[in-house]
């Protein structure tokens, strides 16, 4: 029986299996008849032994016995034993296996072989599977095939080529001389491998690009020919000559044209010929089309091309064929930022691919107009953003959503737009959003105070609606909890007016909390909202009150702690609970507090249980006082730095410690002055190190009375331009009696060269009694001035 | 550069894989079942080209067969869809109206024929005449030899030169 037909019978035999246990049975059998079969020896059999093997190996069955074979068998003088041998080590035998190394000798063989095809199996054995070494040691063998005489060898060794040099790129130089004169080869096959070949080159080395540059009027020249040229039956595609060669040519030209004003002009012409004379009308002609609008806006082009590029994209958005609608997006995404209102002008049917049927179209579409969106047709395309997102289909939901965010936050025509495009959107994919929405949009709406009214009707509304999608709800509590009073006051210019009880708006929150569909962090929310509103409602304070309480027992640890503490807040510190529980001012989108991108819910909001608004008071307190001082400054408005706080609070006895260290650091007497002088306190300044733009001073303070300073601080402010950094002072306790030191350094950075003022305020107590004081100091001491004290 | 081709049946099963990237044996079979799974999800009006990882993997349809295969960033997806319209022109040529039998039963001629389309993930003829011949005479150089080796089947086999093409 006929060698193939054991095979085909093998392979009928293998699909007649008709459960994966009785094909795995079959298979085991014939694998090992096949071992048997390889074990035996040469018999004239070995050949179809192996192809029945690699069909098994296509099954998904291991097949690695067979790779010794495969090096046998192309080692064979038979022309059937070598062409399946080469088939299998081109399946089996990959570089990282270590049989393939033993074919490097026969392939060095065959490359000199009589006949063409034993010839060609090499090449293309070698271009598939050939690893770095066997590149090397082939790589002149190859490079004389270059230059045979034989086109059939030529083309496939122009291919091997291009291998070699992706697998050891140093070789490129060794094919360089022999590319450029295979461009004068009519074969188109032979000119295509060239034209690749030359590719290959010019992307691995730029100083190659630069020779093969010298090359684009010849290139220009053969595709012209294409172009014009009459019907040749052998290459014709559709209309188009040989479009393979074209779309290669017009790829090489796109690189040689790159950032090169010369090549581009030499390469005008054929471009706009190409472009105007192509039909598309199938798509081997809109393959060439493609190639060439890519061609022309990567290079420098006449603005007159460019534009007649980008026409040809947008006729392509309008073809009915959806892969050439997809390549069209893909194109102008490209090109849609460098030229924005060329592709703006087909804005519309970009929109229109929205509604396409295709998710690939839909995605392109969506990217494209999502780059199209300026302040101009914000609101028409925001429109079509929305309707588009309430269709899209999921795996697109949260790249539409965070689109849109960006957009409105660029383009907003107004807040209340603003607003109200973010709810759209929480309400129709509230679960698609990126976690920093919630505390964007509650950022942007305490900054729209002139529509806290509408926002917290509108999102009640929401609310009561529909409580699934967290992101809303969480913003929709919020909102409730802060102007819960202008919920319940129910008047509102923007909005129809409906009355809305206090048991409303507390049920509408409790069945937040209760509900299984909120979150953790949703809860929070409710629960937070929950207590604001017993400083903003009037009757139902006790059922706040039950409803706290309750949380306190909950089994989430971060509720019951809430509950806990706002329950304290009912019970003990129901003073402060008003000023606790006020309206947030204004938050600022840089300001050091604000967070984002964090997702745990408690950050987005202040914790009322902390006397956060009460440390804000203290803080404004200095603040005013530091204007004062500053007001002296000639009106400076350089924010005090306050010292920071002592890393730790040393007793008098470690102080002194620490301070011995320092007593052998006794300031040189040149550089140090007195600058203050009262109480027993004594201020003095030490330079330390001079700069043209920078000082380095140490204050040093030094008690001498009876008791010990407690509570020393340094606070200093500077000239504007100058910046100030002070670092942690060695303590805080001057001991009495001139027993011990305090010293602060501060760094003054005068980028500007401004004469140095610095001006200090001490602060002390001392037998209980606080003390403060100020010094200015107009110059500091160098090595060749005196400090000058003004009196204060 | 085309970094590989896949050939599979309606059911996911595959009919035909050429790689021009050296990958591990668990990696390929990775590979060959997200494309199965990724071009048969496809539904029919859709078009031809999909995203994976960096690459643009481009598919096609011929009766119970779909031809996939996979493009870097630079190459035109456009000209691998004629690509593939070219290799089942040739395969069609060959076997004279070829079907997914054909491919399943004579699949090393189907490989010998895609290693005269493709090399190293290139296209090395443009023209489908030239590449058929080329075929034909692989196969007669084959055909003479077998039948010279049944005639006289002691003397050692020597591959005559053939003509230059």
């Amino acid at each position: 029986m006929p060698s193939s037909v054991r095979l085909q019978e093998m392979i009928r035999v293998i699909r007649s299996a008709r459960t994966q246990g009785e094909e795995r049975g079959i298979i085991q059998r014939e694998c090992a008849d096949i071992r048997a079969q390889f074990r035996q020896g040469d018999n004239g059999e070995r050949s179809h032994s192996l192809a029945k093997l690699l069909y098994v190996h296509m099954l998904g069955y291991p097949a690695h016995f067979g790779q010794m074979e495969c090096v046998r068998l192309i080692a064979s003088t038979r022309y059937s034993e070598k062409r399946i041998g080469y088939l299998g080590a081109m399946m089996l035998l990959d570089e990282n296996q270590d049989a393939s190394l033993l074919i490097t000798n026969s392939i060095k063989n065959d490359l000199s072989h009589n006949s063409q095809y034993v010839q060609s199996l090499a090449l293309c054995t070698l271009a598939c599977m050939g690893s770095a070494e066997m590149c090397r040691d082939l790589a002149p063998e190859i490079e004389r095939l270059l230059r045979a005489s034989n086109s059939y060898i030529k083309k496939k060794a122009t291919l091997c080529a291009v291998h070699i040099i992706r697998k050891v790129p140093e070789l490129a130089e060794l094919f360089t001389p022999s590319a450029r004169s295979l461009l004068s080869e009519k074969n188109h096959g032979v000119l295509h491998g060239a034209v690749v070949l030359i590719t290959e080159l010019c992307e691995h080395n730029p100083g190659t690009l630069d020779q093969f540059r010298k090359a684009v009027p010849e290139l220009v020249q053969i595709m012209k020919g294409l172009v014009t040229s009459s019907y040749s039956p052998e290459h014709n595609v559709a209309g188009i000559s040989d479009p393979f060669l074209q779309v290669r040519i017009l790829r090489l030209l796109r690189i040689l044209g790159h950032n090169n004003d010369t090549a581009s002009d030499a390469m005008n012409d054929l471009l706009a010929q190409v472009a105007t004379n192509t039909d598309s009308s199938k798509t081997a002609g809109s393959a060439v089309l493609y190639e060439t609008v890519l061609t022309i806006m990567d290079i420098n082009s006449e603005s007159g091309l460019r534009v007649l590029a980008v026409n040809i994209l947008g006729r392509f958005l309008l073809n009915n064929d959806r892969n050439i609608r997809y390549i069209s997006m893909t194109s102008l995404q490209k090109i849609v930022q460098t030229d924005h209102n060329a592709v703006q002008r087909h804005r519309g049917t970009i929109v229109d691919c929205l509604k396409d049927q295709d998710t690939s179209v839909k995605r392109r579409a969506l990217e494209l107009s999502l780059a199209l969106v300026s302040a101009v047709n914000i609101r028409s395309m925001m429109k079509e953003l929305l309707i588009f997102l309430s269709t899209c289909p999921p795996e697109l939901r949260s790249h539409t959503t965070s689109g849109i965010f960006n957009a409105a936050e660029r383009y907003s025509p107004s807040k209340r737009w603003h607003i109200d495009t973010i709810l759209h959107v929480l309400t129709t994919a509230g679960g698609d959003v990126r976690d920093e929405t919630v505390p964007n949009l509650i950022q942007l709406i305490t900054t729209a105070s002139e529509l806290h009214c509408y926002t917290v009707h509108k999102l009640y509304r929401a609310l009561v609606k529909d409580i699934s999608q967290q992101s809303l709800v969480q913003v929709a509590c919020w909102c409730i909890g802060e102007y819960g009073d202008l919920l319940l006051k129910g008047e509102c210019e923007e909005i129809e007016p409906v009355q809305v009880t206090e048991d409303d708006v507390l049920d509408a929150l409790e069945t937040v909390l209760q509900s299984h569909m909120s979150s953790p962090a949703t809860r929070g929310f409710a629960l937070t909202a929950t207590m604001k509103l017993s400083t903003r409602i009037t009757d139902n304070v006790d059922r706040i009150r039950s409803i706290v309480s309750i949380y306190g027992s909950c089994i989430d640890l971060e509720l019951q702690q809430r509950a806990v503490e706002y329950n304290a807040l009912f019970k003990k510190y129901d003073h402060m609970r008003a000023a606790v529980l006020e309206r947030m001012p204004v938050m600022d989108k840089n300001s050091p507090g604000h967070t984002n991108g964090d997702t745990s819910g408690e950050i987005k909001e202040p914790d009322p249980s902390k006397p956060k608004p009460v440390e804000a008071g203290l803080l404004s307190e200095p603040a005013s006082q530091v204007c004062d001082l500053l007001d002296l400054l000639d009106g400076t408005d350089t924010p005090l730095q306050p010292s920071p706080a002592p890393t730790s609070n040393p007793t008098t006895t470690s102080s002194a410690d620490l301070l011995d260290l320092l007593g052998g650091l006794e300031p040189t007497p040149v550089l140090t002055e007195t600058v203050y002088e009262k109480n027993g306190l004594s201020l003095k300044i030490q330079c330390d190190k001079q700069t043209e733009t920078e000082v380095t001073v140490t204050l040093i303070g030094s008690n001498s009375a009876q008791n010990d300073i407690t509570n020393f601080t340094l606070q200093a402010a500077v000239p504007k331009s100058v910046q100030l950094q002070m670092k942690a002072p060695s303590g805080n306790v001057i001991p009495a009696h001139g027993l011990g030191q305090v010293t602060q350094t501060v760094v003054l950075n005068n980028p500007n060269k401004v004469s140095l003022k610095m001006r200090i305020r001490v602060s002390f107590s001392n037998q209980g009694a606080v003390h403060q004081d100020t010094v200015q100091i107009d110059s500091f001491p160098t090595q060749a001035s005196q400090t000058s004290v003004s009196p204060l | 550069m085309m970094h590989f081709l896949l050939l599979f049946s309606r059911q996911g099963k595959l009919r035909l894989q050429k790689w021009f990237l050296p990958l591990p044996e668990r990696e390929r079979k990775k590979i060959v079942k997200d494309m199965t799974t990724m071009v048969l999800a496809r539904k029919p009006r859709t078009c031809n080209f999909l995203h994976w990882k960096d690459l643009k993997i481009v598919y096609k349809r011929y009766a119970s067969l779909y031809f996939c295969c996979a493009l870097e960033n630079q190459d035109n997806e456009l000209m691998a869809l004629e690509t593939l319209h070219r290799y089942v022109e040739l395969l069609d040529k060959y076997f004279g109206n070829v079907c997914e039998l054909d491919i399943i039963f004579n699949f090393e001629k189907a490989y010998f024929i895609l290693d005269e389309l493709l090399m190293g993930g290139e296209i090395q003829e443009t023209s489908k005449l030239s590449i058929v011949k080329s075929i034909e005479a692989s196969d007669m150089l084959q055909e003479t030899e077998q039948k010279r080796r049944s005639e006289h089947p002691s003397s050692s086999e020597i591959i005559q030169n053939t003509t230059c093409f």
